[in-house]
């Protein structure tokens, strides 16, 4: 079939043309899909129970209706020992309002971290996270990750390397004051 | 005449106590624990380190005698996502790293091709990469390079869709 001027936009054929190359750049595109990292946000937390550096048993969801900053960090990593004692000073400060501040290490054994936090003394649980853990949160391949939980249990947002903290401390105040 | 040269000396005080506010945390910052460290990323000479584009490249094309690529960091990470056909060597940051590391390469001959990678956290922030090569240096390897990535390992190279395979 001959198309001539505006006639092609109307063709089945070139329909079905477009129709199959826009579906083979989806097929394209989905090998290099967005990093599974980017995926969470919105979505329910991944949900895990740990046993804390002090024997507690700690899982997000037992912190539900709170807000929760989950931070991934390890004791040998600068910028989260940095970030640590402002975590810790948020929990004192913005508990009373529903902030619960949980601390996953990513250390290789928990004996560094069991010595961090006896000289920390965090007033937040600290547990020891792994690969497994990691993955289900969309890949901790860096350190800092820190994330916002929302009341209603869904991941508002995701945090890569230090945290410029007035922003976080800003958006932790707004997800204190959502219902 | 006085009064000028004594408001000129105050103004110039004023300025000098201004630069003093200004500067003095910047290098407190350098000289505390957030300063660099003995053998830090930066010490590594930037003629013996490999960008992600490169390395990938090299790694589609050189089937035939590939680098020995060792991961120097975290092994949790490691575990995570690593490049194919990567081995765990580290933590470069601590002796028993340091230790396994020299038995990953304690066999090879010392023009062996070895990059050396972690991604933890900001290049300038990594505590591993630095001593690892300092090691290899030490131990006579002249055909060393790092993997440069400047934020981490997902960022920089898995975020850029180039391969890596998991578990372990």
């Amino acid at each position: 079939m001959r198309l001539r001027g505006n006639d092609y936009r109307d063709s089945p054929r070139v329909n079905r043309t477009v129709a199959l190359l826009l579906s083979l750049m989806c097929v394209a595109l989905s090998v290099h899909a967005a990093p599974a990292a980017k995926s969470l946000l919105d979505k329910p937390a991944p949900s895990f129970t740990r046993i804390d550096m002090n024997g507690n048993r700690v899982s997000p969801r037992a912190y539900r209706g709170k807000v929760i900053l989950l931070n991934f960090w390890a004791t040998w990593c600068i910028p989260c020992s940095l970030e640590l004692p402002r975590f810790g000073e948020w929990q004192n400060h913005y508990g009373i309002e529903g902030l619960q501040v949980i601390a996953v290490s990513m250390d290789d054994s928990p004996s560094p971290v069991r010595a961090f936090v006896r000289k920390l003394k965090p007033d937040f649980p600290v547990v020891m996270g792994d690969a497994r853990l990691g993955t289900r949160y969309g890949g901790i391949l860096g350190l800092p990750v820190t994330f916002l939980i929302a009341r209603d249990g869904r991941v508002s947002a995701r945090i890569e390397g230090e945290a410029n903290l007035p922003a976080l401390e800003s958006r932790i105040k707004e997800l204190l004051a959502q219902p | 005449m006085e009064r000028r040269q004594v408001a000129r000396t105050v103004s110039i005080a004023t300025l000098a106590f201004i630069a003093m506010i200004f500067t003095l945390p910047q290098c407190q910052a350098q000289f505390s624990a957030n300063g660099p460290l003995p053998a830090s990323a930066l010490s590594i000479p930037q003629s013996q380190l490999i960008q992600p584009d490169a390395l990938n490249g090299m790694l589609q094309t050189s089937k035939t005698d590939p680098p020995l690529l060792l991961q120097v960091g975290s092994r949790v990470m490691f575990n995570q996502a690593r490049i194919p056909g990567s081995f765990y060597a580290g933590p470069g940051s601590q002796p028993e790293g340091l230790k396994l590391l020299e038995s990953m390469v304690g066999q090879a001959p010392k023009s062996k091709f070895i990059v050396l990678y972690c991604g933890c956290c900001p290049w300038d922030r990594c505590p591993n990469v630095g001593p690892a090569y300092k090691r290899l240096h030490d131990l006579g390897f002249t055909n060393v390079k790092v993997l440069y990535l400047a934020n981490n390992f997902g960022a920089d190279w898995l975020y850029k869709g180039f391969r890596v395979e998991q578990g372990g």
